[in-house]
């Protein structure tokens, strides 16, 4: 008798032939989730992951927290697996699930029985069970259309498992199955939401930021570590390079018009970014731009910004409202280390009157005069690399 | 040599204690929340003490509020609890043996307006479960019980407590003051089913000044203190970063809990296999008490005497929780021990770092009191 945790595979289970790449990612991922408390054995049958505990002792509030983070879990509970026996599940049922039946009003029993050997059929198991709740727990009715917990028992080809309501999973592509690419993070609220989105549908992270001392502070940076951090509790390690921006800016301040400043920067950002991303063997960059948001973010604003680039640039933002991107943030926790009020590299010399619809040809025609070769090389020589955990 | 016994007053604050303090105080003594360099490194201190207080109660960092004790933390709860909550009751549920901190909180709300409900306890201190099943409500916002009682040792059921207040729908946040057993027993606020829980820096051989409590992710408490948003805005006021450090110092310096834990119980079964022996001598603490703290009586022989006496030969013990200093105990009362045993109960507290020959000393000087003092 040992408490485990049975896991329900996404959207993964609808792939076909290469199915078994997306398994052998998740379990991978899960492993490197889980580690930091201790030695599991994974065993994967039908679409259902077994995750078992090395002993009695290990935390399985954490490790359930820490499934609950992981993209391509549809849903996940704590089950206690038995042997194959009526007697041991009727033993066991009670004592097993106080803690979710105690509060509650009311309750189901469904009954799966892949073992069709076992001597008894699932209505029958589900009337064992529900007659022994019901005497361990006088207060409880059955409501078998809204019950506030349903009480799982399956029987499979080794075990028996039983267990309540299944908490609903990250949802998503495990993290690796999509390749890589590359965020850009400034440290407001919608870049690692971005992060987040993408990486839910199986990209592995890289992130670029841009710092421009002495208008930005090292507690800006540190801000941006630690928005990946929680990025990263779901999207397991994050790959961060801070590029040195403050020349670059100075520069397109000194030499470009005013109204285009904040466009010229983002396209410099991008040729930047564009570099590093594929040193790094990123297919794709990922903004947090949104639609009409600010003036960089206009239909023609953001046509000029892909044109400084030939990578694909994933906006998963784009058709979003702010609140909603907000209730996002909340949702993994970037929401409150966003709003800490430092300057990042964005909020530092922008333009009193932007232009909202430039044209392309006059935005490449105020960038000639700026020394944009050596500036780059410059920037990506002092760019500094870490690795960025939950 | 000095025989210190009075360890669940205060401990000596250990080597790994001091050298985090002497650094902090030297070299990180920035203010945490400045945007320079000097801030930085004491918010990266900071950071890391939280990492390591919170390891020690398997939490989360963001679980765990600073504080400058014990009694500021049962303040907290108790105060911010009913403050957050005032909307959805006004009962509080905790017992008559809590330690003061907790009672004079739960005092002070009862002249505000609450309606606050003292459990009695058994002839062991612990909290009847008939008692607590009757006055749980669903107008109960708080059930405030201590993990282990201070003066006997007593260990309090709090995850049957919990479930206790689950069965019954009440509305009501746990806090269990967690002083006494932070150290000796592995505390993990989820399995106990607390959602606040209160910890203190001295006595687990950290310096005094510092404390924490445990809030769990997604509850909100009300702050009592307004300033700064230092602390998730529940501590204003800029953190003791000196004090901090040696907390998560001693925090670190807890050794395995098992190894301890049956170097005291050796420690305690000859202490009490030497008290058994001496005619007079009776001890108050229930069998399966917790091994650190023996709670013993002498009729005939007022406590105060009898520690002036040890304390002259350098055995050092209590008579009782030090923040009830003078007054009789009313944990001994509410067991509904005789007036003889109360006043002259003697409270023998170990800790980790307490050796053989400390109890041996004790068990010395104890029966050459009995011989001189009863005789007289």
């Amino acid at each position: 008798m040992t408490e485990i945790l049975l896991i329900k595979a996404g959207e993964l289970v609808l792939k076909g032939n290469n199915r078994r790449t997306f398994e052998q990612q998740l379990v991978r991922n899960l492993r490197r989730a889980l580690e930091p408390l201790g030695q599991w054995q994974f065993s994967l049958q039908q679409s259902t992951l077994q995750v078992i505990p090395a002993n009695s002792q290990m935390d399985m509030h954490r490790a359930a927290a820490h499934v609950g983070q992981v993209f391509g879990i549809a849903g996940y509970s704590r089950a206690l697996r038995l042997p194959k026996s009526m007697d041991a599940i009727l033993e066991h049922c009670a004592p097993y699930l106080d803690e979710q039946l105690v509060g509650v009003r009311t309750f189901k029993c469904e009954a799966k029985r892949a073992d069709k050997t076992f001597p008894l059929n699932s209505p029958q198991i589900c009337a064992k069970v529900g007659e022994q709740l019901l005497n361990a727990f006088p207060h409880l009715k059955v409501d078998v259309h809204k019950p506030d917990v349903t009480v799982n028992i399956e029987v499979r080809d080794q075990y028996a498992f039983i267990h309540a309501n299944q908490i609903r999973g990250a949802g998503g592509l495990p993290v690796g199955t999509a390749g890589d690419a590359a965020i850009l993070i400034s440290g407001g609220i919608d870049s690692p939401v971005a992060a987040w989105m993408m990486a839910r549908r199986g990209l592995r992270l890289a992130a670029i930021h841009f710092a421009s001392p002495p208008y930005t502070s090292q507690r800006a940076e540190e801000k941006v570590h630690k928005l990946l951090g929680q990025v990263a509790g779901y999207s397991g390690r994050i790959r961060l390079f801070v590029v040195p921006f403050t020349a670059i800016q100075e520069q397109i301040k000194t030499r470009c018009p005013e109204e285009l400043f904040t466009l010229i920067m983002r396209r410099v950002m991008m040729r930047v970014s564009e570099i590093i991303a594929q040193r790094e063997n990123c297919g794709a960059l990922i903004t947090g731009e949104s639609l009409g948001q600010v003036a960089s973010q206009t239909l023609e604003a953001l046509a000029c910004t892909d044109a400084a680039t030939t990578m694909p640039v994933f906006r998963p933002l784009i058709g979003m409202d702010k609140d909603e991107a907000v209730q996002i943030a909340r949702q993994i926790g970037t929401f409150d280390i966003s709003i800490l009020p430092y300057e990042d590299c964005c909020t530092v010399f922008t333009p009193r009157r932007p232009r909202t619809r430039p044209k392309l040809s006059l935005v490449e025609q105020a960038e000639s005069a700026l020394d944009l070769d050596t500036m780059i090389d410059e920037a990506i020589e002092g760019t500094k690399y870490m690795a960025i955990d939950a | 040599m000095e025989v210190y016994l009075d360890n669940s007053a205060t401990t000596p604050v250990c080597t790994e204690a001091v050298q985090a303090m002497q650094q902090a105080i030297s070299v990180t003594w920035g203010n945490p929340s400045s945007m320079h360099r000097i801030g930085l490194q004491a918010e990266h201190l900071l950071n890391q003490c939280r990492a390591t207080v919170a390891a020690g109660l398997s939490c989360l960092p963001g679980e765990i509020i600073f504080t400058s004790g014990g009694t500021e933390a049962n303040n907290l709860a108790v105060l911010g609890t009913a403050t957050a909550r005032a909307r959805q009751g006004c009962r509080i549920i905790t017992s008559s043996v809590e330690h003061s901190s907790t009672a004079e909180s739960c005092a002070e709300l009862a002249s505000r307006g609450y309606d606050v409900v003292y459990l009695g306890v058994d002839h062991t201190g612990r909290v009847k479960e008939e008692d607590l099943a009757a006055a749980i409500n669903r107008d109960t916002i708080l059930v405030s019980l201590m993990a282990v009682n201070n003066e006997v040792g007593t260990v309090q059921p709090i995850d049957v407590i919990r479930r206790m207040v689950r069965r019954a729908g009440a509305p009501a946040l746990i806090h269990c003051d967690a002083v006494q057993a932070f150290g000796k027993l592995p505390i993990h606020p989820q399995q106990l089913g607390a959602d606040l829980l209160t910890v203190s820096s001295h006595k687990i051989h950290g310096p005094k000044g510092a404390g924490a409590l445990y809030v769990r992710n997604g509850v909100k408490i009300s702050p009592i203190l307004f300033g700064g948003s230092q602390e998730q805005r529940l501590r204003p006021g800029t953190e003791p970063i000196p004090a901090i450090a040696g907390f998560a110092a001693a925090v670190a310096a807890i050794p395995d809990h098992t190894q301890a834990f049956n170097h005291v119980t050796a420690l305690r079964d000859r202490l009490v296999a030497g008290l058994q022996a001496m005619p007079g001598v009776f001890i108050n603490s229930p069998s399966d008490a917790l091994p650190y703290l023996t709670n013993i009586s002498v009729p005939g022989l007022p406590s105060e005497v009898m520690i002036n006496f040890l304390t002259e030969r350098n055995v050092h013990v209590s008579s009782g929780s030090a923040c009830a200093k003078g007054s009789k105990s009313r944990v001994l009362q509410a067991m509904g021990l005789p007036d003889s045993y109360v006043t002259s109960a003697l409270r023998i507290s170990l800790s980790r770092l307490t050796t053989w020959q400390e109890i041996d000393a004790f068990l010395y000087a104890l029966a050459e009191a009995l011989a001189t003092l009863l005789r007289r």
